[in-house]
C-alpha cells in the first residue's frame, strides 16, 4: 500500500488581491484564501497513484488556522487524511525555514505510516520559488525529481519509481529508487469537479493539528523568521517608465498613426520567420 | 562563519549537447560586473561529460577562472551528481556569490544546494547589485504575485545564491583569445550509488511554442473578457506574421498553454515589436517583456501601467481598434508590398 503526501500551502488569491497605493504592499483583505492551484494538480496526481495502486494521501501544510479550509479542499480532491502545523515561531519562514518544519512534519507522518513519495507543486503562486520541494527532499534525503509531467509506473515491491521530467526540448525519462519526491507541472492533469461523497466527508473533516511541540527533534533556531537566511529589505516600486506616446483621435485615425509608425520602421519586419 | 574565507564571484554553467547555454553567458555578463566592484575573480563552475572545450567561450564572455567536473557520470543532468560536484568545489574554493539561470536546472540544482549548504537563495531574480565594501547580494525580483520590486539580503551565511531570470542580464561582447586558468577537478562518485537514471531523452518532434525566439509579438490580457475574445489576438498575429504572447490571468483562466505566459513566471521575451492588448501591466508581466524594440499598448483604462512602459499607446476598445488595425494592415500589404 501506497502512502503518498502531497505538501500544499495555501495562498492568497493574486489575481484578485489588490495593492495599498500608499504602503505598496498586499492588502490580504481583499484577496480570498485559496488552495495554491499548482498543489490542487499534485493532490490530483496523489489521488490518481492511489486509485491505480491503491495507499492512502495525506496532505500536509504549514499556515495559520484557517489554511483548514485548504485542507479540506484536497479532501474534496480525494485525500484521505490531513495534517497543518501551526505555530507563531513557524512564522516568517523563507524557503530554507520552511522545508525544515515541513521536514519534521513528515518525520512524524512517517512514524505512523512510512511515506513512499512526496509531492509538491510545481510552486506557490504568492511566493514563486519552486525551492522548497527539492528543499524537502534534501532535508529527508531521498531523491527530488522536479519538472514531472507524468508519472509513468510506481513499483512499491522494488522500490522504484518512472516518471517523465519536462524539459525545455521535450522531455527525459528518469528511474528513482522510493521513496522520491515528485514537484508537478500544471499540464500532468486537469483537476475535476470533486464527487458530493468527497465534498459531504470534506465538510466534515477534521485534520490533524500539531504546534512545533507537538513535532520530534526540532531546532527551533531553524524555525521562522530565525531560521531563514534570506530577508526582504526593501519593497519598492520600481520607477517608472517616461511612457510612451499617445495616438489620438477616434479608432480609424489612431491606426493610422499606429500604421504610418510601423510602416516606417518596415525593416522591423524584414527577417519575419514562420513561428 | 568567516566571511573573510570566501571570495570570488561564480556563476553556474548550463550546457546541453555540446553548447553554453545562453543564460549562462548572460550571467558571466552580469557577474563580470559583480566581481568587478568587489575586486574579485569570477568563475564558472562547468560540470558535464566532454566539456573542457567549452572553457575558451567562457574566458571570452568574462570568466577568469573555470572550474570543470569533466568526468561521464556527469553526462545528464541529475541533482544528486551534480549537487555533490558543486558543494564540494564550494567547500573548497569558497566564493562568496553563486548565480544560477532560473532555468529548470538552474532552480533543481540551486535549491538543492541552499538546502544542504545552508544558505539563502532568491528566486527568479530580475536585478542584481553587490555592495562594494561589505560584499553583500542585492537580489531584486518581482514579489507579491508581482506587483511590487523586493530586494533580498542574505546577511548570515556564505555564498550568497540567486537564480536569474534567462533575457534580462546581457552578456558581454565576446573578446576573442581572452583566456584564464582552467582549474581540473574530479569526484569520485559511483554509479551505483546513485539513486536516480535517466532512461532517455526524448525531444520533443511537435513544431514548439517558442515565443522568445518571435520578432512580433501579439499579446493579449484579461482586457479581452472571454476565450472568444482572445481569438482577435491570434488574428492579429497571423496578419502580421507574429506570435502569440498573453499574460498570466489568461493562461490561469486557461484561454492559452503556458508556452504563450510571458513574464516573471513565464518567458521572457525580447522580439522587435511587442503589442499588449487588453494588458494592465502588472510588474509580473513588464519584466518579461520590457526590452521588447517597439512596445504598443492598447487598453480602454488611460491609467493602466502598461502605457509607461510602452512607445505608443492606444487608448480605446480592442474590438474596435484591432479588427481596423488587421484590415488596413492587410491592406498596406498588398498595396506596396512593403513587408512579405
Amino acid at each position: 500500500m501506497l502512502h503518498i503526501v502531497a505538501c500544499i500551502k495555501q495562498v492568497p488569491d493574486t489575481k484578485i488581491i489588490k495593492m495599498n497605493p500608499k504602503t505598496n504592499t498586499m492588502d490580504r483583505r481583499t484577496a480570498p484564501a485559496i488552495l495554491n492551484p499548482y498543489d490542487a494538480h499534485a493532490v490530483e496526481e496523489a489521488v490518481r497513484l492511489k486509485e491505480r495502486y491503491g495507499g492512502i494521501v495525506s496532505v500536509l501544510t504549514m499556515g495559520p488556522p484557517p489554511a483548514v479550509s485548504a485542507i479540506k479542499k484536497c479532501v474534496e480532491i480525494g485525500a484521505d487524511e490531513g495534517y497543518l502545523i501551526t505555530d507563531r515561531r513557524f512564522a516568517g519562514a523563507d524557503t530554507l525555514a520552511t522545508s525544515y518544519a515541513l521536514s519534521k512534519a513528515l518525520d512524524k507522518i512517517a512514524k505512523q505510516q512510512p511515506i513512499d513519495l512526496v509531492i509538491c507543486g510545481k510552486m506557490s503562486i504568492d511566493g514563486d520559488t519552486g525551492q522548497v520541494g527539492p528543499g524537502i527532499a534534501r532535508r529527508l534525503d531521498i531523491p527530488p525529481l522536479t519538472s514531472v509531467n507524468k508519472v509513468v509506473e510506481i513499483n512499491q515491491e522494488e522500490g522504484y519509481a518512472i516518471v517523465h521530467r519536462k524539459l525545455e526540448d521535450g522531455f527525459e525519462v528518469v528511474r528513482s529508487t522510493l521513496p522520491c519526491m515528485f514537484s508537478v507541472e500544471k499540464t500532468i492533469n486537469e483537476v475535476p469537479y470533486s464527487p458530493l461523497p468527497n465534498v459531504i466527508r470534506a465538510a466534515r473533516y477534521k485534520p490533524h493539528i500539531w504546534s512545533v511541540d507537538d513535532l520530534e527533534e526540532v531546532d527551533i533556531k531553524q524555525l521562522g523568521l530565525k531560521g531563514s537566511p534570506t530577508i526582504v529589505s526593501r519593497v519598492w516600486a520600481p520607477q517608472k517608465p517616461a511612457g510612451g506616446t499617445f495616438l489620438e483621435g477616434n479608432p480609424a485615425a489612431q491606426v493610422d498613426q499606429l500604421l504610418s509608425v510601423l510602416l516606417e520602421k518596415k525593416e522591423l519586419f524584414e527577417t519575419k520567420e514562420e513561428i | 562563519m568567516d566571511f573573510q574565507d570566501y571570495k570570488g564571484v561564480w556563476v553556474f554553467i548550463e550546457q546541453k549537447d555540446g553548447e553554453v547555454a545562453s543564460v549562462s553567458l548572460e550571467l558571466l555578463g552580469a557577474g563580470r560586473k559583480l566581481a568587478d566592484k568587489r575586486g574579485v575573480e569570477l568563475a564558472g563552475i562547468l560540470i558535464g561529460e566532454n566539456v573542457k572545450n567549452l572553457t575558451k567561450t567562457l574566458f571570452e564572455y568574462g570568466a577568469d577562472t573555470v572550474y570543470v567536473y569533466d568526468q561521464p557520470i556527469f553526462k545528464h543532468y541529475r541533482t544528486e551528481t551534480y549537487m555533490k560536484a558543486l558543494l564540494e568545489c564550494t567547500e573548497k574554493h569558497k566564493p562568496e556569490i553563486i548565480l544560477y539561470g532560473a532555468t529548470s536546472t538552474g532552480k533543481d540544482l540551486a535549491s538543492a544546494v541552499a538546502t544542504d549548504m545552508p544558505t539563502g537563495l532568491t528566486a527568479d531574480t530580475t536585478e542584481l547589485d553587490v555592495e562594494e565594501d561589505t560584499g553583500l547580494l542585492l537580489a531584486s525580483r518581482p514579489a507579491f504575485g508581482g506587483n511590487i520590486m523586493a530586494t533580498i539580503l542574505c546577511k548570515k551565511y556564505r555564498p550568497q545564491m540567486a537564480t536569474v531570470r534567462a533575457k534580462v542580464m546581457k552578456a558581454l561582447p565576446p573578446e576573442p583569445g581572452r583566456i584564464g586558468k582552467v582549474v581540473e577537478e574530479t569526484i569520485s562518485l559511483k554509479e551505483e550509488d546513485i539513486r536516480t537514471k535517466v532512461l532517455e531523452i526524448v525531444k520533443e518532434t511537435v513544431k514548439k511554442v517558442r515565443i522568445d525566439e518571435a520578432d512580433i509579438i501579439v499579446a493579449g490580457g484579461k482586457g479581452l473578457g472571454s476565450y472568444e475574445g482572445f481569438q482577435l489576438v491570434h488574428q492579429l498575429a497571423e496578419t502580421l506574421g507574429g506570435a502569440v504572447g498573453a499574460s498570466r490571468d489568461v493562461v490561469e483562466a486557461g484561454w492559452i498553454d503556458h508556452p504563450h505566459q510571458v513574464g516573471q513566471t513565464g518567458v521572457t521575451v525580447t522580439p522587435k515589436i511587442y503589442f499588449a492588448i487588453g494588458i494592465s501591466g502588472a510588474i509580473q508581466h513588464i519584466v518579461g517583456m520590457k526590452n521588447s524594440g517597439l512596445i504598443i499598448a492598447i487598453n480602454k483604462d488611460k491609467e493602466a501601467p502598461i502605457f509607461q512602459t510602452c512607445h505608443y499607446g492606444i487608448v480605446g476598445d480592442a474590438f474596435e481598434v484591432v479588427p481596423i488595425l488587421i484590415e488596413q494592415f492587410k491592406k498596406a500589404i498588398s498595396r506596396d508590398k512593403v513587408i512579405k
